[in-house]
Order: structure tokens, then C-alpha cells, then sequence
């Protein structure tokens, strides 16, 4: 058995390593570093099942919990990054043309590393249960992932990506350190246990304060998970950074949003006073996201724009999930949900990634054509768009029918009407790019789409899994925390 | 295991070997031919006399929940088998192989196929609805790329409705598994009438009212019919016989068989709205399909104004009417599957399908003229077809639904009319209607001198003509003989 700690300090361990080898070592190819990198988080991958959930000396402190909820969000986080990192790969010619250096193949290395200290970060906040440590989590992840967005250095687009994803950033985490200042002026704590402990004993008069901290809280995560009103950075920061980070940004950085704010939220939860308002925040937040990612989505023609508009789509049918919290099911349907998310929307990328590298664009029109180009490579892709739309034998459907059924159970029925429209809207911009696909001809001048091996795999493990756990979903299910 | 899952593995996998690489014509046509002899099959074991469903296998898909994977067939299910393996067969006979992407073209009738096919074999209403979902992208596809008239726009406005309908129903879904009693949920058929007979259910009219508008959008019920003519007129022939015959005769068995046993109450209820809503089909569509200028628009429009007449028999709800509504639900595919084939046969002849360019198309093309004919005939309920022994029952079974309703005049009560005559009255009225667009397309394509551009366009033959003389035949067959059919279906029907 190891400690649980230890896999953080493993990753942490093996970024540095990493660096080391890439600042020292004279060889003008990169590509080992990320072999290295995917090899050493499948180890860890691995090594979390040998992590006893109930370490209990770290837990006592109070900052640092290891239930199954944590451990299964690690394991989220290093998937996330070991596609992230294939995906990388195959994006490494767009690296290394946007990024000169003296030498060949200076300054891409990094491409491949950073991520691994993202993934670092994701990992330990998913564990976190204090707010300093939280927000400590937050900054490691917040951080690397302002170095990656801004990474093609000569790419205006992602410079301005970046700039837009530093201030937006720092802002929301003013936000986040001036929320925990009140909540912590309140209550005289920062563990969550702790405060859970105190909260029944806040005086009537402190309420006020203690519901604006937990506010300010709730607007720097909404910036995490992308939720309306705190959308703005999306589509630009989308459409602007490296494809691989774009998903990275996409899948990880919102799930461990949607963690820290189950973590956070679930003390508050607990106390009546608190209830009604935050559950009515989220009511609020949950409809105004719907209707904001979808009907902003409709008119995309840029396709990691659209990607863009769809998770903040997606994220308000996962807070649909949360304001439904109270049904014993919905929790497992969020994360039944990101699990969901994490499948389709990486396999959306891997795709996006060769297609715009042969035919030199993101836009949805790039992809037309590409069912007489690559059949197989639009199958895939038509899996992908039927899943995020939500059609039946997908995981997307299962997704959101756990979703609806918790919500109806709840009786949010004006959420629910809503997703219904907004699902609708969804299936036009979803179709967009099957339309793309199948009823437009190809352009003369494209070229066949090359796909790596290990791009090849990826794409086959993520459609499988769409489809089979659209089919049985119970074999995700039964393992959910 | 299932038998009845064979029947849907077949086109699946047909579907698999077409796009990695077979024969698709070849392929596609064997797969339907088998899953024919494989329902010959299950027929032949099927026992009529013995209750509840047979060939049943269940295997838990979501136990927390209650949603199984579980398939059964009972009488209705069978004739709503039957309907789905002759339809496809006799679509895929007459289907043109199509220059660009024969591959995805046939895959997409394929999966359309086993779509319909698990819906009407599955037990578990969960499993209903999703099949019948596996339809959506195939459609998108063949209206989109292989269709004709402004195809991107009528599949577009098929998917949006048809998605939005579907999401509908499944709200009215999960609504119907909450009104169960907590601990018992389920979504399994036999389960949720179990808790109706023992009075468990709250009739919830919000359920029904979303079941009914779900079913609705995906029947094409006034108003949310727009979608439908529009994408019938675009679609290629196959497609249409697959969509119009027999996917979209899912949202009316879905009211039958659920609606029907679980929430009569709330049926009763919306009586009134319903029956409006089924006159606007009749009669407002009725109208709309006289004023239609071009035959598929008009087969279209009177597609949707026949699910009138099975609302009709939907609402009645008694033994009577139902059993007509469900006979009607595979005359109608029948009779419509073999009107869009012989459209698309005169389109693909002729090149258009405008009343006013054409005439006279007997004289050259006599053994089409005759099949449409027939079509058409049946069509408008002629005895002798298995239509006129529907829409018989649904007639008398409505009209006796309810007590009559007695009025007051002149100080003396005296007898009047209850709502649902008085809509019987109205639907009636529909067979002129269809008599008289029907014949007058008849006449309008194939009668009156021939036009010189018209002159040397060839018959029909071969295996469409096969596939044509097919689907008549049974029309005929079961017109002669509608207690065949009435024997199977009756026991299946659970009255409220």
C-alpha cells in the first residue's frame, strides 16, 4: 500500500524529471518526453488502485480527504491528460511552425510537460477539503494552464486567448480569495469540515455576510465550469489556444469545477438557512447557462468556437444535475454526465486535430466531405455529435436522461422544459457538422486525412465506449462514487 | 435469449457488413429477405390463444432505475413486426442504388429497419423509445444527401421536430415511472400495467398530456404535423416507405399500448381536445392534401391526415375501436408504403411528379397504373382491401364509445349527439375527402391523352414490381380475411 499523497507526488516528481531531461538534453526530437510522460501517468493510473480510500492520518488534518469521490476524480484528471497529451502529439507540427526556436524542436518540449503539472493540481484539488488548499489546487491548474493557452507564441489568436484567460482568471480568483475572507471572517475556519461544524451556530446577523462570501465563491467556480453569466472567456480562449489545450480547458479544468463545487457547496447544504438560497442561485445559474450555450451556439461556423458554446451548454445540464442534488441519484448522474462529457468531447477533438492539420482550418466547412475523404474518421465524428446531442445508444443520452430524471423527481419542471428546448437547439448545431460531413462536398485541394496510431486507438477506445455505455450504462454506473 | 433479438441483429448486422465492404444491394436485400423467414419463423411458433407476451428475455440495463433490456412480442407486436419486415423488405427491393455513397445509404435503410423492428419487440418502454430514436440520424442522412426538392431544409425540419418530440415523450416517460409507487418503479410494460390494474397509478393528466404531445410530434398529430409532408415529399422512396408505413405508426402503438391501460382517466379527460386536434388532421389536413399540386406532396399530407381516423380509434377507447385503430396502424403502412414506391417509381421515370406535366401514364405504363390503383383504392377504404375493415371498426367502435348524450328540446328530452359522434360524424366526412384527392391524382397522372415526352417511358417490372404485387397481396389478403388479424390483436389490447 502507498500513501495517498504519494501520487500527487509522483506526478509532481515526474513533471520536473521531465524538465530536467528536456533543458538538458541536446536531442532535437520532443516526441520521447510525451512518451514518457503518457507511460508515467498510466503508471500512476495504475497505482491508484492500490490507494486505500481511507488513509486516515491525512484526513484528520482536515485538508486532504481521500473518498471514492476523490480517488475516481484522480483517475478522471489522468485520463483527461494522457489524451490530452496524444492529442498533443499529433499537434506538434502546428507547434513547432508557431513556436521558433534557435535550435529545432526548441520550445516545444514544455508542450508536453506542462500538462503533466495540470494534472498534478487537478489531482490534489479533487482531494482538497479546505479552502486554502482549494484555492492552492486551483492556482497550480490555473496557472500552467495560462503558460498553455498562450503557448503558440506566434499565433495572435492565442496570445489574445491568453491574455483574455490571464485577466478573466486573476479576476475570478480575486473573487474566489475575497468570498473565502468573508466565509472565513464568519465562521473563524477555512476546513470545510469545520465550517460544516460551525454553520449551525452562525447568529441570524452574520448570515448576510456568510451568503456573500459563499456568493463570490460561487462566481469564481461558475468562471471555472463556464457557467452563465461568467461565460465571456469561453469562445475566444476556446477558438484561440492549441486544440490539445482547448480540450484539456474543455473536459478537465470544468470537472474538477463541478468537484470543488460539490465539495463546497455540500456543507452548506446541510443547514436550512442556506439551502433555499443557494439552491435558487443554482436554479438561476442552471437556466440562465442552458439558454445562453445553446442559443449562442446556433450561429457558430468555427468549430472549437462551437466546441466552445457546447460546454457551456453542457455545463448547465450538469448544473441542472446539482440543483437536483437532493435525489439520490443526481449525483451520480453529474458525474455519470462528466464521464460522458469526457468521451465525447475528447473524441470530438481527436478528430478536429488531423482534419484541421490536412485541410488547414477549425471551421465547421473543413469537415465537409470528409465521409467520401475518411469514412471511418467521419463515423467517429458522427458518434461524437450524435452523443453531445443526446441521441438514444450514446452515452450523451444517458447523460442526460439521469440528468432529466433526477430533475423531474425534484420537480424543477421549468428546468426541465427548458433543457427540452435547449436539447433541441442542440441537435441543430450538433447536426451542423454531420451536415458538414455527409451532405457537402469535399473541397478540391483537400488533402487525405493522416491519423497517428496512437490517435487511431484513442479515437476507437472513445467511440466503443460512447457506444457501449450508451447501451449499458450500468457498467459505468457500478462503479461510481 | 430472445428470438426476437435476431430480428433486430439481422439489419444491424447486414448494415455492418455493408459498410465494411459487401455487396450493398445484395447485402441489404438477403438481410431483409432473412429477417422475413426468420419472423415466418416466429410466427409459426407464436401461439395465439395463450396471454401476455412470448419469446420474452430481459437482461437489466439500469436496475436502479427499473430499465431492462427486455423483448417480448404478443399479438400487436406481431402484426407490427410483420408490418416492419415486409415494409423493409419491399423498400430495399425497390430502393435505386444510388451513384454516390450506396454504402451509406443502405446502412441507413438498414438501421431504420432494426430501429422499428426493436421498438415493436421490446417489452421495456425505456427500450421502446430508444430504437425507435435509432432512426433520427439515418433520416437526417438519406433526406439530406439522396433526397430530392429542397432536402436540406425538410430534413433539417424532420430532425429538429422529431428531436424535440422525442425529448417530449421522454420527459412524459420518466413521468411516467415517478407517478408509480416509490419502491415498485419500473419501466417495464408488463410491470406499469400490473400497478394500473391495481390502482396504484395516480392518472396523472401532465403525463398524459406529454406522452400525448411526444407521440404527437413523432405522428404528425394537427398542429405539429408540418414536418411531416414536407419530408415524406423529399425523401427517396425507401426511406418514406420505411418512415411513413411503419416508423411513425410507433407513436400511435405507443398510446395504445401505454396510454391506453395506464392513464384512461386523463384519456377521457382530454377527450375533447383530442378529438379536435384529430379533426384538424381529418378534415383541415384532409382539405390542405385537395389543394396539393404534385404527388408526393399530396401522398405526404395524406399520410398524416389518415393517423386522424386512428386518433379516432385511439380515443374511443374501446375494444372495438381499438382493435380497428391497431389494424389500421399495418393497413395504413401497406396501402402508404406501396404509394411511395410507386411514386418514386414515376419520379424516377418521368423526372417529376407535377400534376399539370403529367397524363395519360396508363396507356404506356399499364401495369403501373394498375398497381396505383389498387393503392389509391385501398387508400380511400374500398371493400376488399384490409383499410375498409379498419376504418370500419374504428367508425362503429367510436360512434358507440360513448352513451349517447341526451339533450332537451321543447320541454321533451330527446336523443342528440355525445361528443365523440358528433366526431365520428366529422371523420366520415374524411373518405370523401381522400376519395376525392386520390382519384382525381389518379386521373390526373394516368388518365387523359398521353403526352409525347411520356410516350416510351417503360413499365414497371422486375423486383420492384414484385416487391409492389407483395405489399397488395397482403393488403388483399387481409382484406378478405381481417379476423386473422383481429384474433391476434384483440387479446392484446388491455382496456381500461
Amino acid at each position: 500500500m502507498i500513501q495517498p499523497i504519494a501520487l500527487e507526488i509522483i506526478v509532481v516528481c515526474l513533471g520536473i524529471l521531465l524538465l530536467m531531461v528536456e533543458a538538458f538534453s541536446s536531442k532535437t526530437s520532443k516526441t520521447p518526453l510525451a512518451y514518457a510522460a503518457i507511460l508515467g501517468l498510466s503508471v500512476v493510473f495504475v497505482l491508484t488502485f492500490f490507494v486505500q480510500p481511507s488513509a486516515a492520518g491525512l484526513q484528520e488534518s482536515g485538508f486532504y480527504v481521500l473518498d471514492p469521490l476523490a480517488l475516481f476524480f484522480k483517475r478522471f484528471a489522468l485520463v483527461a491528460t494522457i489524451v490530452t497529451l496524444v492529442l498533443a502529439l499529433d499537434y506538434l507540427p502546428i507547434v513547432q511552425r508557431l513556436v521558433p526556436g534557435e535550435r529545432p524542436g526548441a520550445g516545444s518540449g514544455e508542450f508536453f510537460i506542462l500538462p503533466v503539472f495540470t494534472c498534478a493540481g487537478l489531482m490534489w484539488m479533487a482531494s482538497a477539503a479546505d479552502f486554502i488548499v482549494i484555492f492552492c489546487a486551483l492556482e497550480l491548474v490555473t496557472i500552467s494552464l495560462y503558460v498553455q493557452v498562450a503557448y503558440l507564441r506566434r499565433s495572435i489568436a492565442s496570445l489574445e486567448a491568453g491574455t483574455k484567460f490571464l485577466i478573466l482568471g486573476a479576476l475570478s480568483t480575486g473573487f474566489f480569495v475575497y468570498g473565502i475572507t468573508w466565509i472565513f471572517g464568519t465562521v473563524g475556519q477555512t476546513g470545510l469540515e469545520a465550517i460544516r461544524q460551525a454553520l449551525p451556530g452562525v447568529p441570524e446577523a452574520a448570515q448576510p455576510a456568510m451568503i456573500f462570501g459563499v456568493a463570490l465563491v460561487l462566481v469564481a467556480i461558475g468562471f471555472k465550469i463556464a457557467a452563465a453569466p461568467f461565460q465571456f472567456w469561453v469562445p475566444d480562449v476556446y477558438q484561440g489556444a492549441p486544440t490539445p489545450v482547448t480540450a484539456y480547458l474543455a473536459v478537465a479544468s470544468k470537472a474538477a469545477g463541478f468537484v470543488i463545487l460539490i465539495r463546497v457547496l455540500e456543507p452548506f447544504f446541510t443547514v436550512i438557512a442556506f439551502q433555499e438560497k443557494l439552491f435558487l442561485a443554482l436554479v438561476l445559474l442552471a437556466g440562465l447557462t442552458l439558454l445562453f450555450g445553446n442559443l449562442a451556439a446556433i450561429p457558430q461556423t468555427n468549430f472549437k468556437r462551437l466546441m466552445g458554446y457546447s460546454s457551456v451548454a453542457h455545463a448547465g445540464y450538469l448544473l441542472v444535475g446539482l440543483a437536483a442534488i437532493g435525489d439520490a441519484f443526481a449525483g451520480r448522474a453529474v458525474v455519470f454526465y462528466l464521464c460522458g462529457y469526457l468521451l465525447m468531447t475528447f473524441l470530438a477533438f481527436l478528430i478536429l486535430v488531423p482534419v484541421s492539420k490536412a485541410s488547414g482550418g477549425d471551421d465547421i466547412a473543413n469537415f465537409n466531405g470528409l465521409a467520401r475523404r475518411s469514412p471511418a474518421l467521419a463515423l467517429a465524428m458522427l458518434i461524437a455529435a450524435a452523443s453531445l446531442a443526446g441521441v438514444p445508444f450514446t452515452v450523451g443520452f444517458f447523460g442526460k436522461f439521469f440528468i432529466f430524471e433526477a430533475a423531474m423527481k425534484q420537480e424543477l419542471f421549468g428546468l426541465v422544459l427548458l433543457g427540452v428546448v435547449t436539447v433541441a437547439c442542440g441537435f441543430y448545431y450538433y447536426f451542423k457538422v454531420i451536415r458538414a460531413m455527409y451532405w457537402q462536398p469535399a473541397s478540391e485541394d483537400a488533402a487525405p486525412v493522416q491519423v497517428s496510431v496512437l490517435s487511431r486507438l484513442a479515437i476507437a477506445i472513445c467511440a466503443v465506449l460512447i457506444l457501449v455505455l450508451g447501451f449499458y450504462p450500468q457498467l459505468l454506473i457500478q462503479i461510481l462514487p | 435469449m430472445s428470438p426476437l433479438l435476431f430480428l433486430i441483429l439481422v439489419p444491424i448486422l447486414s448494415a455492418a457488413l455493408v459498410m465494411a465492404g459487401a455487396n450493398p444491394r445484395f447485402t441489404a436485400l438477403l438481410g431483409a429477405a432473412v429477417n422475413v423467414l426468420l419472423f415466418g419463423a416466429l410466427a409459426f411458433f407464436f401461439n395465439p390463444l395463450q396471454e401476455g407476451f412470448q419469446f420474452v428475455s430481459s437482461f437489466p440495463v439500469v436496475p436502479d432505475l427499473g430499465i431492462g433490456f427486455t423483448l417480448g412480442a404478443d399479438g400487436l407486436s406481431m402484426v407490427m413486426l410483420f408490418l416492419s419486415v415486409v415494409v423493409t423488405l419491399a423498400a430495399i427491393a425497390v430502393a435505386r442504388t444510388p451513384v454516390d455513397g450506396a454504402r451509406w445509404f443502405y446502412a441507413s435503410l438498414l438501421f431504420i429497419s432494426a430501429g422499428v423492428v426493436g421498438a415493436f419487440a421490446s417489452v421495456d418502454v425505456f427500450f421502446f423509445y430508444m430504437f425507435h430514436e435509432l432512426a433520427l440520424i439515418p433520416t437526417f442522412l438519406l433526406i439530406g444527401i439522396w433526397g430530392s426538392g429542397d432536402k436540406q431544409a425538410a430534413a433539417w425540419k424532420a430532425t429538429v421536430y422529431l428531436a424535440t418530440g422525442s425529448f417530449v415523450l421522454l420527459l412524459g416517460l420518466i413521468g411516467l415511472y415517478l407517478i408509480q409507487p416509490v419502491d415498485a418503479r419500473s419501466f417495464d410494460l408488463r410491470q406499469i400495467v400490473a400497478h394500473a390494474d391495481a390502482g396504484l397509478i395516480y392518472d396523472s393528466p401532465v403525463v398524459y398530456l406529454l406522452l400525448l404531445v411526444g407521440f404527437g410530434i413523432l405522428v404528425s398529430l394537427f398542429p405539429f404535423h408540418t414536418w411531416a409532408p414536407q419530408a415524406y415529399a423529399s425523401a427517396p422512396a425507401p426511406a418514406a416507405m420505411l418512415h411513413a408505413g411503419v416508423l411513425k405508426k410507433f407513436g400511435l402503438y405507443g398510446l395504445i399500448r401505454i396510454a391506453a391501460p395506464v392513464l384512461p382517466e386523463s384519456v377521457q379527460a382530454f377527450l375533447p381536445l383530442l378529438l379536435v386536434l384529430l379533426i384538424g388532421n381529418i378534415i383541415y389536413v384532409g382539405y390542405v392534401t385537395i389543394a396539393q399540386r404534385k404527388l408526393d406532396w399530396m401522398l405526404g399530407y395524406s399520410s398524416v391526415m389518415h393517423m386522424g381516423y386512428i386518433f379516432l380509434g385511439f380515443a374511443a377507447l374501446n375494444e372495438i375501436s381499438l382493435t380497428g385503430a391497431s389494424v389500421m396502424l399495418l393497413s395504413h403502412g401497406l396501402t402508404v408504403a406501396v404509394l411511395f414506391a410507386l411514386c418514386g417509381e414515376i419520379r424516377e421515370r418521368t423526372g417529376t411528379l407535377d400534376f399539370s406535366e403529367l397524363g395519360g401514364l396508363a396507356r404506356t405504363a399499364p401495369r403501373l397504373g394498375l398497381a396505383f390503383g389498387f393503392a389509391a383504392m385501398a387508400s380511400v377504404g374500398l371493400p376488399g382491401f384490409v383499410g375498409f375493415a379498419a376504418e370500419l371498426m374504428v367508425f362503429f367502435g367510436s360512434f358507440a364509445g360513448a352513451p349517447p348524450a341526451m339533450g332537451i328540446f321543447d320541454g321533451k328530452e330527446v336523443f342528440s349527439f355525445n361528443f365523440l359522434q358528433i366526431g365520428t360524424i366529422c371523420a366520415v366526412w374524411g373518405i370523401v375527402i381522400s376519395a376525392i384527392y386520390m382519384l382525381r391524382g389518379y386521373r390526373l397522372i394516368f388518365m387523359g391523352p398521353v403526352q409525347e415526352r411520356w410516350s416510351s417511358i417503360g413499365d414497371i417490372g422486375g423486383i420492384s414490381q414484385a416487391a409492389v404485387v407483395l405489399l397488395i397481396g397482403i393488403m388483399l389478403l387481409f382484406g378478405f380475411f381481417p379476423q386473422t388479424l383481429v384474433n391476434l390483436v384483440t387479446p392484446a389490447l388491455i382496456l381500461p
